[in-house]
């Protein structure tokens, strides 16, 4: 199987481009840049060096024995990326991004968030290098994760709020192409996920591969072969790409993403793309799967998790969904609630609340796998920024 | 020829420009909207833009925004939009451009909305965000149920692509007089006098001017140099100021004739 794009951003029929014409130049300028850098030497060794010394690459894979025979089943590993630099994977696009920003002369970044780590990742990077910073975040978000948006105001950025439709990561995004469309000139758009018109999904994808590839040399040395299974988060789907991207030709390695099931199966409770009532349609600049109401309008979600709280997901991912490669599926804000406590408890590890779903679903899986499968969890991010959330659902922190 | 062709060969031979008001479909109800249409045809729109309400408008500043909110809220469907103006038909031949963006086109089918916009008297269809090989399906579409398919272009146009776009256009091409979003401006801008200039190079097509229109001295500016001016966020502010149909109809109508320059 081959896992590039068509050079018009296609996987399939998924991706491409449809935004306004004011944004082809622009889009075409990073498209020619990030070609360039892809087969830079010196630029993908600068990129390297700074996933070391900026994000404390490489991450962990970590054996979670405790919770491997509490399950007692498959072992469990998880791949550190809570342990980065800022928390999260993010930090690892956004190194990268920001290197291709500031070849390309631009002064001004702008940024989208929605748990609030991919604005915290952009907001690190900017005043490592000097830039000015707007992140836009849906008012709901900000509301849920205040703690980021103090770190972000710490770190110089301009948080701006936004306060149309769900107020989440969806009303951002469109905040963060009008900025671009109306400052195109001078301002760099560094978009958090595998999603938008190309060549974000494809840039993003390459700049969090680095993921996979620790994961299998990691795991090579810890087991003397690859894992039986590989489970994600999939909000836009950024971190379950980069570590599924370095296996999609190893057909025996099976691996699953984990959509938010929100708390029902029903249009606005929910943020599971693949779940029946998703199909395909064009948000934000690609085409994907989209949840929409029978008009075509953009369904509002739910979830728990704010990062993965998203109506439509990397093209990619639709791509292989409809061919068969990797499996979705989801777990309801429950089974991730729940699988918050226990991997705390029983590993001295808070996850992410988006985590959390990705190790729900390895909670569900593992005990029916005998003890010498392996299975690989993203620990896509920590779950400090979830510690609040999570007191308001179990009813106070008292 | 198409109806917005011949009003602009029409325009041409009365050595006049033209007008084009946007409105959002459904804002406040469809029923509004019709009159609204009537109205504006009346006091001398050359052509009508009716916006289609979409959820997540990222081409259009905050008060376009709100205005589909208000027609979503109100419960505006494409069929509903077309139903009105099937009806709109015995009472005016003002040619009708729908302003949209792509997955309401997309969920309804684009091949099914060709054949029932032309039989509900649309002329035109102008989708923000579709460029390039998609835009080019959806033209070829749309021609056969003789719709034209309204390209864009802006100021960030290069000179390669206006080659190409103006190669598949047709009925007229929308200049974005500025990069940004829909609304107001006290200023007109003088990239899109330069982007006229560019795109008359490669075309003979007419050209309207939209984008930050807002006053009867920004009218007469891009009269200067193109061939219609297009007025929308400006118009919408009027019919969001207003508390009911009659209130809305005369502050339509007064503003309107504020706005149209002697012609």
């Amino acid at each position: 199987m081959n896992h590039e794009p068509d050079e018009r951003g296609y996987w399939g029929e998924y991706g491409g481009r449809f935004v306004p014409e004011t944004l082809v130049a622009p889009l075409d300028e990073l498209t020619k840049a990030y070609f360039a850098f892809r087969n830079d030497t010196a630029f993908q060794a600068e990129f390297s060096g700074f996933l070391r010394t900026v994000a404390n690459r490489p991450s962990p894979l970590y054996f979670a024995e405790r919770l491997t025979r509490e399950l007692g089943g498959a072992k469990i590993y998880l791949k550190r990326e809570d342990l980065n630099h800022t928390g999260a994977h993010k930090i690892n696009n956004c190194i990268g991004q920001i290197l291709l920003a500031r070849r390309m002369g631009k002064k001004r970044i702008i940024a989208e968030t929605g748990a609030g780590q991919h604005g915290v990742a952009t907001a690190t990077v900017c005043a490592r290098f000097g830039l000015k910073c707007v992140v836009y975040m849906g008012t709901e978000d900000m509301r849920r994760q205040e703690l980021n948006v103090f770190r972000m105001r710490l770190l110089g950025a301009e948080v701006r709020g936004v306060d149309s439709g769900s107020r989440t990561l969806k009303d951002a995004i469109n905040e963060a192409l009008r900025d671009w469309v109306t400052n195109v000139s001078d301002t760099y758009y560094l978009l958090g996920s595998a999603l938008g018109p190309h060549p974000y999904p494809l840039m993003v994808r390459d700049l969090q591969s680095v993921i996979g590839r620790e994961t299998r040399s990691q795991i090579l040395e810890a087991e003397g072969r690859l894992p039986d299974l590989l489970i994600a988060c999939v909000g836009g789907g950024s971190n379950a790409i980069g570590l599924f991207h370095d296996f999609l030709s190893d057909d025996n390695v099976r691996m699953i993403g984990v959509e938010a099931g929100g708390r029902g199966d029903r249009l606005g409770e929910h943020a599971a793309r693949f779940k029946p009532g998703g199909r395909a349609g064009v948000l934000h600049g690609t085409k994907s799967y989209l949840l929409q109401d029978d008009d075509g309008q953009i369904a509002l979600t739910h979830s728990v998790s704010a990062g993965l709280d998203y109506a439509s997901v990397g093209p990619e991912h639709a791509f292989l969904y409809d061919c068969g490669r990797v499996e979705y599926t989801s777990v309801s804000d429950a089974e991730a609630l729940s699988a918050f406590q226990m991997l705390s408890a029983v590993e001295g590890i808070i996850p992410a609340l988006e985590s959390s779903h990705a190790v729900a679903h390895a909670v569900k899986l593992a005990p029916q796998m005998p003890p010498d499968k392996v299975i690989v969890v993203n620990l896509s991010g920590r779950g400090d920024k979830d510690v609040a959330t999570v007191a308001e659902e179990f009813g106070g922190i008292g | 020829m198409s109806r917005i062709t011949r009003k602009f060969e029409q325009m041409k031979a009365q050595g006049r420009k033209g007008f084009i008001p946007f409105i959002s479909a459904g804002d406040p109800d469809l029923e509004t909207t019709a009159e609204a249409v009537l109205l504006l045809a009346e006091l001398g729109a050359d052509i009508i833009e009716l916006g289609v309400p979409f959820s997540d408008p990222i081409a259009d500043g905050p008060v376009i925004q709100a205005s589909s909110q208000r027609s979503l809220a109100a419960g505006t469907t494409l069929e509903g939009i077309l139903k009105m103006t099937t009806e709109l038909r015995d009472r005016t031949q003002v040619p009708i451009v729908l302003f949209s963006y792509l997955n309401p086109l997309l969920n309804y089918g684009i091949g099914r909305l060709a054949v029932d916009a032309a039989a509900a008297g649309i002329d035109g269809v102008l989708v923000t965000d579709v460029i390039d090989d998609e835009a080019s399906a959806i033209s070829d579409t749309f021609a056969k149920n003789n719709i034209d398919l309204i390209s864009l272009i802006a100021p960030t146009t290069i000179d390669e692509r206006l080659e190409q776009i103006t190669q598949h256009a047709n009925g007229f091409l929308y200049a974005v007089s500025r990069t940004g979003v829909t609304g107001a401006r006290t200023e007109t801008s003088s990239e899109a006098e330069e982007l006229v200039k560019r795109t008359r190079r490669f075309t003979d097509l007419p050209i309207a001017v939209g984008f930050g229109i807002s006053k009867r001295e920004h009218i007469e500016d891009v009269w200067q140099y193109a061939d219609a001016a297009v007025v929308g966020s400006a118009i919408v502010a009027q019919i969001e100021e207003a508390k009911n149909r009659a209130e809305l109809l005369k502050r339509l109508r007064a503003f309107t004739i504020s706005l149209l320059p002697e012609r």
